[in-house]
């Protein structure tokens, strides 16, 4: 049986943890004392060998991340952190920023001494206000008393952090995507290679590194990779921040070791599913992976028991639904999201969630035709592994799951053309969302 | 555009490695003057950055917090993403829609708001989650979102969960610009 930590949350009970005052009292800036006494290479290698892996979706090796770097171009190397947090069903980083926001600086100071960086950029998406405006008081304070720019803690060490504000496009979270906004274009994403380690903002070396990652990197460096190692799976390891949202008693962040199953952190932290509802179904890690079943409930929430359950960890974001919610209304209100925010660069991802759209939305109105089930797996097929980002694949996940597990709720609601009484409590939700006025691109219409 | 708004924007300009990076700064700043992003801000962006009004309106139109058309006093936004759905935001969002008598990106004839539903805001533990200025009020029945608007439109606007009194659309727009010392705990300086 896991238990809840608090390692990452350890200040989040803290009156003033939020102030350099409360993170200061409570051993904050410690690791990145040590960390300026240490061979950058030796911060490096650390990391690496904590085998801490990148917390925005995609879980790959931060150490190695870093050490694709070149530190001999001539050019600066710069720092982004990736804090664009959109992925439905995600609030981890944002409570991170409210709260503890010097966690991020600290693990900004300490990445970029790792990684020769000087400069720091924060890319906050511009509905998180308040997280930035703590977080921009913590800038101030840190920069005041000398744990941020000029001079570091009097090592010779310079190292400044901007924080930018974004303006509403979920795209921006796809870190080359998120590359050309910073530089003040659409945020569209960028053909790779080059790899941003190469040839990033600016066209000079750039580590881009979600929020959570980044704050893992203090406790690493203060408390040791062997104790690091004690927390979660040997491919996994580490403390993990849990958003869970939906039909549970008590939704929240909450955070255990990686590994926990989906069972302990529901029914422990959140107290379980809403009287009276069941488990149908659920995003492991945002809207972006595909959905689990009831069947699934005591997968370890880590990389690789995940991915073996046939879906993704993803942000970690679960989105807990019962036998009241109906999943193809579910799958409607994902694809009109992704509609709106595919950037229109790559025909597949533009044209497919359009056109996928429409096709849910008859079902839903009861204008569904048996064959569309069909079409919607084909459509799928076309999107995904052809579309130029992630944003695309995303958009299918749940449509695929839900037509594999669910088959049958999509056969009754078009036979039935309209959804079972006990599914009607929702019934309705993405008609606001609806885009039905806006005008086809091809002229025809579903 | 006042010398004050072009003093501001070479602030912004300077904060950066290469000029071009404050342009979303910049459309910010350029709303919190103008409450939207209008044609002759467009052109100010350009000026200040040595760009066409074509890049910079391209630029514009791509991010959904510039609108185009002037917002009222305050923005109501109610997230409508499946977490906030289950809660019941579809009811919150149809209720205040009714009540102030507009769609989304709408403006009440008497200018004091404009409605969106919102995208996942990420504030799912808080569903259903309506931000006033982008400052949350959360877990609201349709009720408790239509006594917030009354209040709110009689200048009596109770504190959201987190932050301070929402100072106003084009007050915060100034903030996202990075340019204005309101702060987290209540000060609107």
């Amino acid at each position: 049986m896991a238990e809840p930590i608090a390692v990452l949350t350890q200040r989040y009970e803290l009156a003033d943890g939020h102030t350099l005052d409360g993170y200061v009292q409570s051993n904050g800036y410690a690791a990145l004392r040590t960390a300026l006494d240490m061979d950058p290479l030796a911060i490096q290698d650390l990391v690496k060998e904590s085998g801490l892996r990148g917390r925005g979706g995609a879980g790959f090796p931060t150490g190695m991340k870093w050490s694709f770097v070149p530190r001999d171009t001539g050019k600066p190397i710069y720092l982004v952190v990736n804090a664009d947090e959109g992925e439905p069903g995600t609030f981890k980083d944002r409570e991170i920023m409210e709260r503890d926001p010097h966690q991020l600086l600290e693990g900004m100071a300490i990445a970029g001494r790792a990684l020769g960086s000087h400069r720091g950029f924060i890319y906050l998406r511009g509905e998180y206000l308040f997280a930035g405006m703590r977080l921009e008081q913590a800038i101030a304070e840190a920069t005041a008393k000398g744990y941020l720019g000029r001079d570091i803690l009097g090592t010779g060490f310079d190292f400044e952090v901007t924080l930018h504000y974004g303006a509403g496009a979920y795209i921006c979270g796809e870190e080359t995507a998120l590359l050309d906004s910073l530089e003040g274009r659409r945020g569209q994403p960028r053909l790779r290679p080059p790899f941003p380690a190469v040839a990033g903002l600016y066209a000079s070396p750039t580590v881009v590194n979600n929020v959570e990652t980044i704050c893992n990197v203090p406790h690493i460096v203060e408390r040791g990779v062997e104790w690091y190692r004690s927390m979660g799976p040997e491919k996994s390891p580490g403390p993990k921040l849990f958003c869970v949202s939906g039909e549970v008693v008590r939704p929240g962040n909450y955070e255990w070791p990686m590994g926990a199953t989906a069972r302990e952190i529901v029914e422990v932290s959140c107290l379980g599913m809403l009287p009276g509802r069941q488990l149908k179904f659920w995003a492991p890690g945002g809207s972006s992976t595909p959905l689990l079943t009831a069947a699934h409930y005591d997968t370890p929430m880590d990389f690789e028991s995940v991915a073996a359950a046939g879906s993704l960890l993803g942000t970690c974001a679960m989105m807990m639904f019962s036998d009241r919610t109906s999943v193809v209304e579910a799958c409607l209100n994902w694809t009109r999201f992704y509609e709106h925010e595919s950037c229109g660069k790559c025909t597949p991802c533009r044209e497919g969630t359009f056109w996928m759209a429409q096709i849910l939305q008859r079902i839903v109105d009861g204008r569904g035709r048996l064959e569309d089930i069909q079409l919607l797996d084909e459509a799928c097929d076309q999107i995904f592994g052809r579309s130029f980002c992630a944003l695309g694949d995303g958009a299918t996940s749940p449509i695929k799951s839900a037509i594999q597990y669910f088959r049958e709720e999509f056969v009754q609601l078009i036979e039935q053309r309209e959804l079972p009484a006990g599914l009607r409590e929702h019934a309705g939700v993405v008609a606001q969302n609806s885009g039905d006025d806006r005008p086809s691109l091809s002229g025809v219409r579903a | 555009m006042s010398p004050e708004l072009t003093e501001a924007a070479q602030r912004l300009v300077d904060r950066y490695p290469v000029a071009r990076s404050a342009l979303l700064p910049m459309l910010h700043l350029v709303q919190s003057d103008q409450g939207w992003v209008s044609p002759e801000g467009i052109g100010f962006c350009a000026q200040m950055l040595g760009l066409t009004k074509a890049e910079v309106a391209a630029v514009a139109t791509f991010y959904s917090m510039y609108k185009r058309e002037p917002m009222g006093e305050h923005l109501v936004s109610v997230c409508t993403n499946f977490s906030c759905a289950v809660r019941g935001a579809k009811d919150v969002y149809q209720r205040l829609s009714a009540k102030l008598g507009v769609g989304h990106n709408g403006t009440t004839a008497d200018g004091k708001f404009t409605l969106e539903h919102a995208e996942c805001l990420g504030n799912c533990e808080g569903a259903p989650v309506v931000t006033i200025d982008y400052l949350n009020y959360e877990c609201l029945t349709p009720e408790q979102a239509e006594e917030l608007l009354d209040r709110v439109a009689a200048g009596e606007i109770p504190p959201p969960t987190r932050g301070p009194i929402p100072p106003g659309v084009r007050a915060v727009s100034r903030r996202l610009a990075g340019l204005s010392a309101m702060d987290a705990e209540g000060g609107n300086g």
